[in-house]
């Protein structure tokens, strides 16, 4: 799959990539708050961004997609 | 023909499995025949093997499918039984489930680990009668297992399906290596799932090896190749005694990896950003010597054997990388079967804590949170075998209850210079005590420096010195001697003998 999953519940704090940005695996796409700490989302795979679906700020539950790899 | 000739031919025979279609078959899936695996399990092939001639007389049915016998690993003797899925896919005749029983019984009365190879379709339905239902039925073999669990070393090699009861094997198992894409476990099989409830499904996702791994947790380690499965078996019981009696066998002491960076440079000073645990394990554990078990499995907590010194240690450790490293039902899960793992074979136990606490909100609430929390409370507050804990940085509510904090009997709870114990961090904690208060300033500036200076405040209270002072921390260490002062407090602690306490058994949350 090439969408980026959030691992748990919590809010958006931030998104480190742009549209069209290149990624590598391994690499944390985004950082969301929750319980009080920080938690970095890697994406499993290389690619480029093609959608990012939230907005910093957004409370997100676990399993809701947070980016879209082309 | 003479009578020895004849012999020679039944075993020739026998030794060969089942039809040579079927041998074909296994190979293109890169499934190994039986005899072969245990040629690579053992040090040298089996020594003794039972009922090999079990139902010679049906004619297609050598060895009643299974093979069953002893032979030694490191030098360790071991009993085992083994599938062939050759004859009759593996499946379990009456015979086959004798045999089974038999060598279980065996390595009870010799108390020496039991394997078992796992690659099978279930009953022989032919034979249900006389395998399934009755005293010595296949209930017995999973009522040995039982009997067996925490007194001998068991562990699941799976090559190909567990089905159904036969699943069972595996669940009872201290470990479960499952080799992805031929590996499976399930109760009923896709076909099954379609006709009886509707469902259409793969048998990857329904109950294939990474999904056990991964996901439903019954399974602990996923390998690519039948021969890395069979090498995981015999390293993995280099960590382990033949039975609850012995000690672990200790190794060379190996020195640690060393690193360019410190643990002092890369501890991160902030509590709340993320810190990857490994780097911490892998500069207090001798070199090469972690042998990680579920892996895939509920990450934000890592379990793993490891050599300190060369003596076996068991590390239950939190995982800030992921997840913030907060504990959830799974990874409570994982962590009560590896505390009683360690427990049982006299393995003691290293926690490392960086834990924001269990998780909240409604998801974990109606997973029973609580209830698993429960499990991982009472596995380690049972466990009497060395236990030290180590606060790395933040312990923080029942999290630092769950990874054996000072209440627990802990032989030494440990702290860096960078800990941080307190029944919630500061952000969370001025937010709850001072709600009301906060709410009603409104000019935002004044809000601010009346959070500030509380939390300041907090902060202090809960300084690692202070704490120290009150004796609840053992000891102050110095990031980079923290290996040494593991080797000379695990050195200590070996004499150890505790009884938990007398009864029949405790009644805890499942």
């Amino acid at each position: 799959m090439n969408e980026i999953k959030a691992s748990m519940a919590g809010s958006m704090w931030q998104i480190n990539v742009k549209l069209g940005d290149e990624v590598k695996a391994g690499e944390d796409v985004a950082i969301l708050e929750s319980m009080k700490m920080e938690i970095p989302i890697a994406t499993e795979k290389d690619g480029k961004i093609a959608e990012i679906k939230v907005n910093e700020g957004d409370f997100i539950n676990e399993g809701d997609v947070i980016i879209i790899l082309e | 023909m003479s009578y020895i000739n004849a012999l020679h031919q039944r075993i020739e025979t026998i030794k060969r499995g089942g039809d040579e279609k079927y041998h074909q078959a296994n190979e293109t899936k890169g499934k190994l025949f039986v005899r072969k695996r245990l040629e690579q399990l053992f040090d040298e092939d089996i020594e003794i093997e039972d009922a090999f001639f079990a139902n010679c007389q049906a004619g297609d049915l050598p060895a009643d499918g299974v093979v069953t016998g002893i032979g030694k690993i490191n030098n360790q003797r071991v009993c085992v039984m083994a599938n062939d899925s050759t004859v009759k896919a593996g499946s379990w005749g009456e015979r086959t489930v004798e045999k089974i029983i038999r060598i279980q019984e065996t390595a009870l009365k010799l108390e020496i680990p039991m394997l078992y190879l796992v690659d099978s379709a279930g009953a022989r339905i032919t034979d249900q009668v006389q395998m399934f239902p009755g005293r010595r039925g296949a209930g017995a073999i999973f009522h040995n297992q039982i009997k067996m669990s925490g007194r001998v070393p068991q562990v699941c090699l799976l090559f190909g399906p567990s089905a159904a009861g036969g699943a069972y094997i595996p669940a009872f198992c201290d470990i479960v290596v499952m080799v992805e894409g031929n590996a499976s476990m399930y109760l009923g099989s896709p076909r099954m799932a379609e006709m009886v409830i509707g469902e259409k499904v793969s048998l990857e996702e329904m109950g294939g090896a990474r999904m056990h791994c991964s996901v439903s947790g019954c399974g602990d380690v996923l390998v690519e190749t039948e021969e890395e499965a069979i090498s995981f078996a015999r390293h993995y019981l280099t960590y382990f005694p033949s039975n609850f009696k012995e000690r672990p066998p200790k190794s060379d002491s190996v020195n640690a990896l060393t690193f360019e960076k410190t643990l002092q440079d890369i501890i991160p000073k902030n509590q709340n950003a993320p810190f990857d645990m490994y780097e911490l394990i892998n500069r207090i554990i001798d070199e090469d010597s972690f042998c990680e078990i579920k892996k895939l499995f509920a990450a934000e907590l890592i379990t793993g054997l490891a050599r300190i010194d060369g003596e076996v240690v068991g590390i239950i450790a939190n995982q800030p990388r992921v997840k913030g490293g907060v504990l959830f039902p799974d990874s409570a899960d994982k962590a009560a079967k590896f505390i009683q793992l360690c427990d049982a074979f006299n393995i003691p136990l290293l926690f490392l804590m960086d834990v924001p606490g269990f998780m909240i909100g409604t998801k974990v609430e109606q997973q029973g949170i609580i209830r698993h929390g429960a499990k991982m409370l009472a596995m380690m507050s049972e466990a009497t075998v060395p236990k030290i804990s180590v606060v790395v940085r933040k312990a923080y509510g029942a999290g630092l209850y769950a990874m054996a904090g000072p209440a627990f009997e802990a032989d030494a709870t440990l702290a860096l210079p960078t800990a941080q114990i307190a029944v919630m961090g500061p952000e969370a904690a001025i937010n709850a005590v001072y709600a009301n208060k906060i709410a009603s300033i409104e000019d935002e500036e004044e809000r601010k420096e009346f959070i500030a200076t509380k939390q300041q405040a907090y902060r202090e209270d809960i300084d690692i010195y202070h704490l120290a002072s009150e004796m609840i921390v053992d000891a102050i260490v110095e990031p980079d001697q923290l290996r040494n002062e593991l080797i000379s407090r695990f050195q200590i602690y070996t004499s150890k003998r505790v009884q938990f306490t007398e009864r029949k058994h405790g009644i805890y949350p499942v």
